[in-house]
């Protein structure tokens, strides 16, 4: 009762061809987007926006960047964190040397370096295919990550090796501050807010337009995807490169508007496979399940790890950590079991329910 | 989309209220700590050490001047994402940070800054922060890696038979293929240069830190005088057992003061005999204050974890570190009066610390605690030195006096590097006169 | 030129120079290449009996030796404290096929890939909530000397390693041919509905290449562990069995060892040799492009089964 999609005609192609063809999803997207514009910088604090918001949509934005190629294009890629060295480095070197270009036009391009890294290192996969091709994503994240902290160039020869993320305007000298850590924690957050909500928008569009179909058919079988005309060499490295450019966003985003530095340590083997889990605990081949998941991944340690606090326990921190690590493997297995399309599936399952409450059949 | 923040919001009310529990009438001390992880093992006394000097000086002395100290830990596991968090999360109120970490370390510096709180990065973290003018609220006394460098440098010196003797001399440098390894290549370029000795370096990437084999192989074909190692955690154990399985010298094999805990000795036993390594304070559990530490903490079972790590390398310097907040909060009493002070007030304490052998010894740290003096232009303390220790067969021991690092040749490096530091983030350093 | 040169003649001019060093650098490879082996072996045989790409292979490890090392400790002899360490690996490897393999049952393969990494967590959680986080020494006497072949110098315990694994692989090579249980595993791997439709039952295979898998772990992690104490890193040198894998073949066992010695030996040369060119820690990423480049020109790896697509 309280969700229905009966009783709506669309009267023009253009109206069947929305988004969002139902009235009711079509008003919670546009609530839900309005309140994370307005609403949660008015209700949120710095620790909400800053240390939660942030990251989680920055991962978001990654977890998206992968979905693009796992779930809908069906490569299986380890190597998540060095496309996101990519665009955080590149992005940097903009930042610093062509410093005449506004700060999004440095992410924007640092996503771009990474997009073609990502070309170079999909080559492979139209010969190699499943566990293989991951493992050989895998040189792809040891071997940027090696050539990133080995080559000076791309840190300006700065001694330490850890190059500081100036403080910089939106549009060069005009505008907010919206990196660094002078900007404020709203400012930060709506201009990741902005990118994530602007990539969102353009992957769900991109997976129901040619070129997701193509994806999907190479995904579901590429033999049969090439007899029916369908590229492979042109589809793959499509994935590739979208997938790498939105991942090079998210790594310059993290580097930018969340630790102020570029550190390689952040684009570790373990970020990658963070992600991979929150396209799967999210739901492969989903936007919305991206966004799930990179909640679901980073919240659940950090919920857990409070949770004894909230319930008055006196636990030592390590004990605690144990824990963590035996309730989060605990619940992948749980997930994996009981719904292992994600908690995209999860929501489409309560969309169903509220459509037939309060009278089930 | 996002509909996953509403049930966020709706836990953010609790959270808050949770987090900032600290009372207003103690000093709170956010602890970060990784009890779990590839470093716990490090971790693990260093945190240890932290906690309990705060506990000791609460039961012995009811806290500095009647303020008790609250501490908290926020497990990091050693990741950047959760340092932040923790950061965020524990900030309000919060007295000084000290993660242990040297990628939360540059995380937070900017962070730290705008916030104005305190942050003893103690021997590790962003060494051209010494400069104070730059950095105004980041400190690493009582040293550097440059100056443990050029310390290491002039301990080799020594043995040789003074500096002139290092001309021609072929040392091998081991590092941890991470800006962390990298900081010391520098200095080193220019101690090579002053000194006329040459030196290989040998990276250990971080994901196969415990395949060394080729380095040990080279250096058995090229002999090195002395080999010098800039390890951390598997690291450093991994180098010990295979410096000994090429029968390499271990009197010649030095560590930094990362590559000095037990855990790098341990594997290897009575085989590491000899292996030698810096430090910035003492070891052992000879200094007086070990003895309150069993009367008023350890008998009473209140040792933090098992109680197990006292006297270790790492858990005297999470001691010490907690000694030097103490004194810092102390000094900062003096001038702001007795009460639980802010982050900036403390920042002027740790500013104007000046900690002589003799206050050393009135609160039984002699032997445990470098004297230090930190002044606003130099955060890393005016006498940066070490000592160097030997392990031998189940324990460390001090063989030297300190050694006074070659200041001359890093100040220089570090006040050029925090000059590129302002000018790429655009601050004005502030004048110290 | 120059650069041209140090890439392809002064390498070769070192070999040739000093050829007792290389013969050390290529039996130091070797020697490495076979404890990665050890781990791929653990991989391998999962893989064949059920398809599963068991990322907690290296936790296995890890948590194998943390409790071996950990019962020592606690006084319990050496065999004795093996028994009870393949007891609780046994244990476990029940516990996976009921809790996570069986409610699995058909998923894709990634969902049992991501299954594996929370069985990871899980594994890592409890072994170190039981034994602590220190590292820990641990001597099984293995003999830890040196000994010369010319000029060059090789560990005792390096051979020891090798002759262990040619052990564990020759007796894995009898069972899974002479024994029943392991006819039909192999059958069990080949067709998994063949082998259902002949009546072996599946649960049991699985509860059994899990626990073989399991045995194979704590021998790895007593080797590891004694070369360098137990402690959390064992669980990364999972990783390194991964370009081993690719480069051997996920479902062949003389795949896992000569991809083993050839990731071993490659890395040790290509540092040595020509990591200084490149500034080092070529070790980083080697094996992952060389296992690449092996896949460029077999994409099954050296003993993979060719891999048959119809649409």
């Amino acid at each position: 009762m309280i969700y229905r999609e009966a009783g709506e005609f669309k009267t023009s192609y253009a109206a069947d061809q929305g988004l969002l063809t139902i009235p009711m999803d079509r008003w919670f997207v546009i609530g839900l987007v309005l309140f994370a514009f307005i609403g949660m910088p008015l209700v949120g604090d710095e620790y909400w926006l800053g240390s939660i918001m942030i990251p989680v949509l920055i991962l978001a934005i990654a977890a998206m960047g992968l979905n693009i190629l796992t779930g809908y294009a069906g490569q299986l890629s380890l190597g998540t964190g060095a496309f996101m060295a990519a665009g955080a480095y590149m992005a940097y070197k903009v930042a610093t040397n062509l410093s005449f270009l506004p700060v999004p036009v440095a992410i924007l391009a640092g996503g771009g370096f990474s997009a073609m890294i990502g070309v170079l290192f999909g080559i492979p996969s139209l010969r190699i295919k499943g566990f293989y091709l991951a493992v050989a994503t895998l040189a792809a994240q040891f071997f940027l990550l090696w050539l990133f902290t080995h080559v000076d160039w791309f840190v300006n020869y700065n001694l330490s090796g850890v190059p500081a993320i100036a403080d910089y305007h939106l549009f060069v000298d005009w505008g907010p501050l919206v990196t660094g850590a002078q900007a404020s924690v709203e400012a930060r957050y709506l201009f990741v807010l902005v990118f994530a909500v602007f990539l969102a928008l353009a992957a769900r569009n991109m997976a129901r337009c040619k070129i997701g179909r193509s994806w999907m058919a190479i995904r579901d079988m590429d033999i049969a995807a090439e007899i029916i005309g369908i590229r492979p060499l042109h589809t793959k490295l499509s994935a590739f490169a979208i997938s790498s450019f939105y991942c090079g966003v998210a790594g310059a985003l993290w580097a930018f508007c969340f630790i102020n530095n570029v550190e390689p340590g952040a684009y570790e083997i373990e970020r990658s496979f963070q992600i991979l889990f929150m396209i799967i605990i999210g739901g492969l081949g989903s936007i919305l399940g991206s966004f799930l998941g990179a909640a679901f991944i980073f919240l659940l340690p950090i919920t857990l790890s409070q949770l004894p606090g909230w319930l008055g326990l006196d636990v030592p921190a390590d004990v605690i950590t144990h824990l963590e690590f035996m309730v989060m493997g605990v619940l992948i297995i749980f997930f994996l079991i009981v719904e292992p399309h994600g908690l995209a599936r999860l929501w489409q399952i309560a969309k169903e329910k509220l459509r037939r409450w309060p009278f089930p059949y | 989309m996002k509909f996953g923040k509403l049930g966020l919001l709706a836990a953010s009310a609790a959270m808050t209220v949770v987090s900032t529990a600290a009372l207003a009438a103690e000093q709170y001390i956010p602890s970060l700590v990784y009890r779990t992880g590839p470093y716990a093992s490090g971790g693990v006394p260093l945190a240890d050490g932290y906690a309990d000097y705060f506990h000791l000086i609460n039961e012995r002395d009811g806290g500095v001047n009647g303020v008790k100290f609250k501490v908290e830990e926020c497990e990091t596991g050693y990741k950047t994402d959760r340092g932040v968090e923790c950061y965020d999360r524990t900030k309000e109120n919060a007295t000084i940070y000290n993660p242990w970490s040297t990628g939360i370390t540059y995380a937070l510096i900017d962070k730290v800054t705008a916030d104005k709180i305190p942050f003893l990065s103690m021997g590790y973290g962003r060494t051209s922060a010494a400069d104070g003018r730059v950095f105004e609220y980041i400190f690493n006394f009582p040293s550097t890696y440059w100056n443990q460098a050029t310390a290491i440098v002039q301990y080799i010196a020594n043995e040789l038979g003074g500096t002139d003797q290092l001309k021609g001399k072929r040392i091998g440098y081991i590092y941890l293929d991470h800006p962390y390894g990298k900081e010391p290549i520098p200095t080193m370029d220019i101690l090579a240069e002053k000194f006329g000795f040459t030196y290989d370096k040998y990276p250990v990437a971080p994901k196969s830190m415990t395949e060394q084999k080729s380095i040990w192989l080279q250096i058995r074909k090229t002999k090195p005088d002395y080999v010098i190692m800039w390890g951390w955690g598997a690291m450093n154990a991994t180098a010990v057992k295979e410096a000994t399985n090429i029968r390499f010298d271990m009197s010649k094999f030095i560590g930094n003061w990362w590559s000095a805990g037990e855990d790098t000795a341990i594997p290897s036993g009575d085989k590491a005999k000899g292996y030698r390594a810096a430090t910035f304070h003492g070891v052992g559990k000879d200094a007086p204050v070990f003895g309150d530490l069993q009367q008023h903490i350890v008998d009473k079972g209140m040792a933090s974890g098992d109680g197990s790590k006292i006297g270790l390398v790492l858990y005297n310097r999470g001691f010490a570190n907690a000694a030097y907040v103490v004194e810092a909060v102390r000094k900062a009493q003096e001038k702001f009066g007795n009460r639980v002070m802010t982050g900036e007030e403390v920042r002027w304490g740790l500013e104007n610390l000046d900690l002589t052998e003799e206050r050393l010894a009135e609160l039984g740290l002699t032997g445990l605690v470098p004297p230090t003096k930190v002044t606003c232009e130099n955060h890393e303390g005016l006498s940066p030195a070490i000592k160097i220790q030997e392990w031998n067969g189940s324990g460390y021991e001090v063989i030297t006096d300190w050694i006074p690092a070659m200041t001359q040749v890093t100040r220089p490096l570090i006040e050029q590097d925090a000059a590129a530091y302002a000018a790429e983030k655009g601050i004005t350093p502030r004048s110290c006169n | 030129m120059e650069a041209l040169n140090a890439l392809f003649v002064t390498p070769f001019v070192e070999i040739f120079d000093a050829p007792w060093f290389f013969m050390e650098v290529l039996t130091g490879g070797l020697m490495a290449g076979v404890m990665y082996s050890l781990v791929a072996l653990g991989f391998v045989l999962i893989f064949k009996a059920s398809g599963v790409f068991n990322f907690a292979q290296g936790v296995m490890v890890l948590f194998a030796a943390l409790n071996f090392v950990g019962l020592m400790d606690a006084g319990v002899p050496m065999i004795l404290a093996g028994i009870i360490t393949i007891a609780i690996m046994v244990a476990v490897a029940f516990a996976i096929e009921r809790f996570v393999l069986r409610p699995l049952v058909n998923q894709e393969h990634i969902i049992l890939f991501m299954a594996t990494i929370g069985v990871a967590y899980f594994l890592e959680g409890v072994g170190e909530m039981i034994w602590g986080t220190d590292v820990r020494p641990l001597n099984v006497g293995i003999p830890d000397d040196v000994f010369f072949v010319g000029d060059a110098m090789i560990q005792q315990s390096d051979l020891f390693a090798a002759v262990v694994a040619g052990f564990l692989v020759v007796v894995l090579a009898l069972f899974f041919h002479y024994t029943r249980t392991g006819r039909a595993l192999r059958a069990v791997a080949d067709d998994h509905q063949a082998a259902l439709s002949i009546g072996i039952p599946l649960n049991h295979i699985w509860v059994i290449v899990w626990s073989v898998a399991g045995f194979v772990a704590l021998v790895t992690g007593i080797m590891w562990g004694s070369k360098l104490g137990v402690q959390f890193s064992l669980s990364v040198i999972a990783l390194k069995a991964l370009p081993v894998l690719i480069l051997g073949g996920f479902t062949s066992i003389p795949g896992a060892i000569v991809g083993g010695l050839i990731i071993g030996a490659g890395e040790k040369v290509a540092e040595v040799y020509w990591g200084g060119f490149f500034g080092g820690a070529i070790e980083e990423w080697f094996a992952y492009i060389l296992a690449l480049a092996f896949l460029f020109f077999r994409p099954q790896g050296l003993f993979g089964e060719k891999i048959i697509e119809r649409v």
